[in-house]
This record gives C-alpha cells, sequence and structure tokens, in this order.
C-alpha cells in the first residue's frame, strides 16, 4: 500500500454507524432466547466468583469458551464479515481464543485467584458485561433491540472474559496471560472502530482494558 | 414511471464520452458506504429504492468495487428487482494485487450484479495497474467491456496517475475533486482533455465531511443563480461544471438525497468566472 501515510482510519471505515449497529438488531432477533440463556449462566459464574467455588469457575471458564467460539461464527463470520472485510480475520482470533478457553478449562487447576485487588476488579468486568453493557446503547439513542448481549455480541464476552480470568488462577500462567492478551485485543480493536465511528461509546472497551490492566499490574507488585 | 424519465431525462445535463461519443448524465451514482449493508433485506430494499429513483431521474452511472464490502449484491438485488434497467451504464472495478486473480474477481463481480458485462471496468487505486490494463484492453477488443479506466480517490498518486493516462490508451479515469480538493485542475483535469480521457469525480461531498462542513451556513446568492436549493447541488455543480469533468458519483443512501443529487444535473451550470467566486466563498467559510 504505497502513501500509507496519507491513509487514516477513516478510509478503512467501510459501513456506516447504522449499518453497524443494525448488526446487533438483526443478531438479537435471530438468536433469542440465547441472550437469556447466557444471561443466566453469567449471573450463576457471579455468584460462584463471589463464593469462590472452584467447579463454577471451570465451568465459567467452558461456558466462555463456548461462547467465543459462537461469536466467531454467528455474529463475525455470518454477520459482520459481509460488510468489513477484516472481520474474517477477527473471527478465526476468537475461535483461536474459544480454543485457548476450553484447554484452560479441561485442566483441573483453575481456582479462584487469592488476589482480593484481581476479584474485585474481575467482578466489576463481569457486572458492567451482564447488567451496564446491554443497557449502553439506550445512553447513545439507539433502541434496546440493538443491545449488545453477553455470550452474542463481542464487546461484553470479551469483556466478561477479562473479568473471569482476573478472578482466576490457572496453570500454565503464560496460557492464561495470552488469553488476557487475547480479549485485551479485541477490545482495542473495537475502541479504534468505536473511535474511528466517531462514537463515544469507544471509551467502554478502552476502559475495561485499562481496569483489566491496571488490576493485575497491581496484583502482581503486591506479590 | 415511465413518462416522467423521459421528461426529466431530456432535460438533463449530459457529457461524451471522449472515445466513443456517447452521452453520460452528469450525475451518476457511487456505492462506497451508502451501499454495504450486509444481509440486511429492509436495508438492502432501501437501497433498491435509491437505485429506481436513480433511474427515474434519468440516471445512467452506478460505480462500485470489490472493495466496497457488499455493495456489489446490493447493486445487483436493485438491478433484480428493477428488472434490469437498459439504460444502466455499469462501472465497476478490479482491485487485487495478484493479477491473475483479477479475471475471477471481475467475473464473481459480475455475477453480483446480474450483467451480461460491464460497461467500464477501472483498475481500483492503481492497484497492479501494469499486469491489470493489458488484460482489460484485450478484454474490450473481445467484446467483454466497452471501457478501461483506472481510478484514484483523495489526491493519492497523481503523479503516477498522470504518467499513466499520458502512455495508456485509457478510455475513463476516477479521481477526486469537489469545492476544496481542487489539485485536479492543476493538470490532471486539462490532460484527461488533451488526452480524450473521460473523468469520473468521486468524494464531491468528502463523504459528507464537506456538506456537514457547510450546513451550518446559508447558501449563498449565487446558489439560485443557478438552480440550487441545496449545498449538495452547489457542490455537484462545481464539480460537474469543470469542461474536463464527465461524470460524478456521489452517493447516497437516501432517495431525498438522491433526488436533490440528481437535480443537479439540470439548469444553469457555473461560468468559469462564477467557479472561482464559489470557489473562493467555500474556502471562507
Amino acid at each position: 500500500m504505497s502513501e500509507w501515510w496519507t491513509y487514516r482510519p477513516s478510509d478503512f471505515l467501510m459501513f456506516a454507524p447504522r449499518t453497524y449497529w443494525r448488526l446487533f438488531e438483526l443478531h438479537n432477533e435471530t438468536w433469542w432466547p440465547a441472550q437469556a440463556i447466557f444471561f443466566a449462566l453469567t449471573a450463576l459464574l457471579v455468584v460462584g466468583v463471589w463464593r469462590r467455588h472452584g467447579p463454577t469457575l471451570r465451568v465459567g471458564v467452558f461456558a466462555a469458551a463456548v461462547a467465543w467460539a459462537f461469536v466467531a461464527w454467528a455474529f463475525l463470520w455470518q454477520r459482520y464479515a459481509p460488510i468489513n472485510w477484516a472481520a474474517s480475520g477477527f473471527a478465526w482470533g476468537f475461535a483461536a481464543q474459544a480454543l485457548g478457553l476450553l484447554a484452560l478449562s479441561s485442566r483441573s487447576a483453575v481456582h479462584a485467584t487469592p488476589s482480593r485487588g484481581r476479584r474485585a476488579g474481575g467482578l466489576a468486568l463481569l457486572l458492567w458485561a451482564l447488567l451496564a453493557h446491554p443497557a449502553l446503547g439506550l445512553l447513545f439513542g439507539r433502541p434496546w433491540s440493538q443491545a449488545e448481549a453477553i455470550g452474542l455480541a463481542p464487546d461484553p464476552t470479551a469483556i466478561a472474559t477479562l473479568g473471569l480470568l482476573l478472578c482466576v488462577s490457572g496453570r500454565p500462567r503464560v496460557w492464561q496471560g495470552l488469553l488476557v492478551a487475547g480479549a485485551m485485543v479485541w477490545l482495542a480493536v473495537s475502541a479504534a472502530t468505536l473511535a474511528t465511528m466517531g462514537s463515544a461509546q469507544a471509551a467502554v472497551p478502552a476502559a475495561a482494558a485499562l481496569l483489566a490492566g491496571a488490576a493485575l499490574w497491581r496484583a502482581r507488585a503486591a506479590q | 414511471m415511465g413518462s416522467y424519465a423521459q421528461a426529466t431525462a431530456g432535460s438533463l445535463i449530459t457529457r461524451r464520452i471522449p472515445s466513443s461519443g456517447e452521452a453520460l448524465p452528469v450525475v451518476g451514482l457511487g456505492s462506497w458506504i451508502t451501499f454495504n449493508v450486509g444481509n440486511d433485506a429492509r436495508a438492502r430494499d432501501a437501497c433498491a429504492e435509491v437505485v429506481r429513483a436513480f433511474f427515474e431521474a434519468g440516471g445512467r452511472l452506478i460505480d462500485s468495487s470489490p472493495m466496497y464490502g457488499s455493495s456489489q449484491p446490493t447493486i445487483g438485488h436493485a438491478l433484480a428487482k428493477l428488472q434490469q434497467p437498459a439504460t444502466l451504464f455499469s462501472a465497476e472495478k478490479v482491485w487485487v494485487g495478484d493479477a491473475a486473480r483479477g479475471a475471477a474477481q471481475m467475473e464473481a463481480s459480475r455475477g453480483f450484479w446480474g450483467v451480461p458485462r460491464f460497461d467500464l471496468m477501472q483498475v481500483h487505486n492503481l492497484l497492479a495497474w501494469e499486469a491489470h490494463l493489458p488484460r482489460l484492453f484485450e478484454m474490450k477488443a473481445r467484446g467483454r467491456l466497452r471501457y478501461v479506466g483506472i481510478s484514484t480517490s483523495e489526491g493519492r498518486r497523481h503523479a503516477e496517475l498522470e504518467r499513466i493516462m499520458r502512455t495508456q490508451p485509457i478510455d475513463f479515469v476516477q479521481l477526486s475533486y469537489n469545492l476544496l480538493d481542487r489539485e485536479a485542475e492543476q493538470r490532471l483535469l486539462p490532460l484527461a482533455q488533451e488526452r480524450g480521457i473521460a473523468v469520473l469525480v468521486n468524494r464531491p461531498f468528502r463523504e459528507g465531511a464537506l456538506l456537514d462542513q457547510l450546513a451550518r451556513h446559508p447558501l449563498p446568492g449565487w446558489a439560485k443563480d443557478i438552480g440550487c436549493e441545496h449545498w449538495a447541488q452547489v457542490a455537484l455543480k462545481f464539480a460537474v461544471s469543470h469542461p474536463g469533468v464527465t461524470c460524478a458519483i456521489p452517493a447516497t443512501s437516501q432517495v431525498a438525497h438522491l433526488r436533490q443529487n440528481m437535480a443537479a444535473a439540470r439548469g444553469p451550470l457555473p461560468d468559469a468566472a462564477l467557479r472561482a467566486r464559489m470557489a473562493r466563498d467555500v474556502a471562507a467559510l
């Protein structure tokens, strides 16, 4: 790509904001009542995190793997890729993340983190993804039908997964670190996309990634 | 519908394609972003209504590219609904670095549109033009295309574009030109006139940013002199009034805006003195 320095991020935005948000409306219509199922599972996970219940955490990691795989196929590949040729690459990334979470969930060494700071940060992210993020569209003048639901939409799924990974300690640590990085990469991509669309909502995925990073850094510093 | 099209088509301003003498209305229809609506049936139907209004207003040239996401299937959907309007002038692009894959890409594009062949095929953003152009000329010689062209946007690679215009027997060049982005006036538009190359103008509104900027201001008095009721018509009349320009291709997803745009292809066009004043006044806003 010659004269690459003359390109702005907006030059790569190939769809209108209304088309982007309409994706979620069509997605929600197609997959209802999957939103309710993922909501209930995540609510149970929050209880499990609060009680530091190891088996619940393992099941939560497995459920996260299912969610990432579903988002990869049903949203990124089927719905987003027709309007954004980069989305097929995102779908592969989500599929890889799903495999990594699946592998982590298969290991018995998944238990609650002893770090109070990480648990607090993780719970905050889980509760945000579960309760606040779906309602975010209303703040920005979008209808409820375009809500981004956990397990169906990439942003709340990535935020919830970050929250869950903060709350657990798995082995090997580098593996868990890669999964955290994967979720953060998506949140950075989403923030960049939303910012290029001129949406103030870009601050949300960016803030989620920063919160997770701060919680991890503080926990590491405290060791 | 037929009588409406005839009444408006008769009063549409047209320009002749230098290499053939074929007349084209000076306002066409682009499809970047606006027609990239994916699998949304409601949005596709809305785009089809824009295309219907386009043909009803006497429009002919529709431009797209494989780069534009799902815009090609959206156009195909519209054309199928309208039963393939006979006046369509289809302008497409080949956009692949590996020229060996160009034929397959163009064939896929043709499938999306549902047309027997394209009128115009352009090398998109000069990508691998050295390999693509000979193949396109060959396709034209065999009757599989009618015209060959090359495109760029936002003022990129104008020096290389100029070299191509001087050395290659292209029929069309597509470039960006509007009230604020006037670099093409210096060399490329005069060169196009000299070499007998038709010019398609993209980004006549800077993808809407120009209109957003101008919307805060009332129309100047001279706008009425050239029959303009909206800034979009001012911007289009400026672009198409350059004698080197053949057709501007604004994109829109709204029927009302489409009709405003097509109205710019009727009535008086500014002369050189008014063009200079328009550019001066807009730059000062």
